[in-house]
């Protein structure tokens, strides 16, 4: 009877460690399942909601800022594209790169996302394996009558779950287009010349 | 055979600067000015293009975009779509990419029976080819050379330039003996290909914090991609 009643109180406790496991797998959403979940739900407010329809920018900045930057790792994505010479800036100029980085990427998500009104999205199989803490999201753009785009996700996963910290339009990898223009510009006049370049892009100037 | 004199002197223009550009270049530090050893150079070619891309080719094209019918834009994408299936399919075969060739030779069988002008190839899922003489010498293991930033043209290499003057030497619009209607063909096909960039200079007014290094980078970047299919080899090119 005692016996039985151990075996109960055993899968009992099993089965109270499994849910707990799958809370916490919840918790750890894979890195391909959050680039979907993200997706459809940026997809589906694109598409339905009225003032991101209307062409309202302060909408649309508060849906990129509430719904998408959460998902990125601006400071990785900031020292990636500054490369070597993101050890030699202070504390206070990694903050405002990052800062002013941040901007100039909502800035481009913002006017970029109303463009893709009638997508639909395919999402590749991800290939990894199960422990890996850095992957590539594979994901593909269809337009009705254009040839489809590739954009891919660089992924990795810290203390806060996985977050994005590159983003690889058919090809073409914002970070190392950015680490072009970070050096072009650290050579010109240092790591000041950078966030000033990026300041007055983020003022509303145009590029050069 | 009848090549048009423009095109062909333009491309022999770009070589033979590049010939003579490559005698006095000094080497810059840095992986982009690797890539891109005649950069003044570059720089100047681009402020040209600039403003005739910004005041005159580029409202064209949107106006082309937003005014004329759907129909006729899809049309005339398709005619010079076929072109290109023709050139992809070729390009396949010299990188013996069997499937790849097959699919655009297949493209093109279908689209016969929209008269070459109604995309039915894509409208049954078969892929478009992308492949092209700059492409197959990637391939064949031939690098990039110094990168060239030609007027009207726009961004290209010495190898994807070459390739691309091979293809207008080989292309079936060189046949075409009567010259208004060739010239119209090529405005046409020029107005489509600035048509379908349109959204990439969108993204590059709003991402660039350099116009000409942002687009220099992403050009090489895709054609990169292009080359290997979708799987470039990764590197850490942090200069």
């Amino acid at each position: 009877m005692t016996r039985r009643l151990d075996a109960l109180r055993r899968a009992l406790l099993l089965g109270a460690c499994a849910l707990l496991a799958s809370g916490s797998a919840l918790a750890q959403e894979a890195p391909d399942a959050l680039v979907k979940r993200v997706s459809q739900e940026v997809t589906q407010i694109v598409k339905t909601d009225a003032k991101v329809r209307a062409g309202d920018q302060a909408r649309i900045r508060e849906v990129v800022e509430s719904r998408l930057l959460p998902h990125f790792d601006f400071s990785r994505m900031t020292a990636l594209a500054m490369g070597r010479h993101w050890a030699r800036a202070t504390p206070e100029q990694k903050a405002r790169l990052a800062d002013e980085f941040r901007s100039l990427l909502v800035r481009t998500y913002s006017s970029t996302l109303t463009q893709y009104r009638d997508q639909s999205i395919d999402y590749k199989p991800l290939r990894a394996d199960a422990a890996a803490t850095e992957v590539t999201v594979r994901t593909e753009v269809v337009r009705p009558g254009q040839s489809p785009v590739q954009i891919d996700y660089g992924m990795a996963k810290g203390a806060n779950g996985w977050k994005a910290y590159d983003v690889i339009v058919g090809g073409v990898s914002l970070v190392t287009n950015y680490r072009d223009e970070f050096n072009e510009q650290i050579r010109s006049g240092g790591i000041d010349a950078l966030v000033a370049a990026l300041v007055a892009r983020n003022k509303g100037g145009g590029a050069k | 055979m009848s090549v048009p004199r423009r095109v062909r002197t333009g491309s022999a223009a770009a070589l033979a600067l590049a010939a003579a550009l490559s005698g006095c270049a000094t080497m810059q530090e840095g992986a982009s000015s690797r890539a891109d050893p005649f950069e003044p150079v570059n720089r100047a070619m681009y402020a040209i293009h600039e403003p005739i891309d910004t005041n005159l080719v580029r409202p064209l094209a949107q106006a082309w975009v937003d005014y004329v019918p759907r129909p006729v834009q899809s049309a005339v994408r398709t005619f010079f779509g076929n072109i290109d299936d023709g050139f992809s399919a070729l390009n396949g075969l010299l990188q013996g990419k069997w499937d790849k060739a097959g699919d655009d030779l297949g493209r093109i069988t279908v689209n016969v029976w929209g008269l070459g002008l109604i995309d039915i190839a894509s409208e049954a899922g078969i892929p478009k080819g992308e492949e092209d003489f700059g492409q197959t010498f990637g391939f064949w293991g031939i690098p990039q050379g110094p990168y060239l930033f030609v007027p009207l043209i726009g961004p290209t290499t010495v190898r994807d330039g070459t390739g691309l003057g091979l293809r207008f030497y080989l292309g079936p619009l060189g046949y075409v003996d009567e010259i208004p209607l060739r010239n119209v063909l090529y405005g046409l096909g020029a107005l489509d290909r600035r048509a379908e960039a349109l959204d990439a200079s969108a993204m590059v007014d709003r991402a660039a914090i350099d116009k000409y290094t942002f687009i220099r980078r992403s050009y090489l970047q895709r054609r990169e991609y292009m080359v290997h299919d979708g799987n470039p080899p990764r590197k850490d090119d942090d200069e």
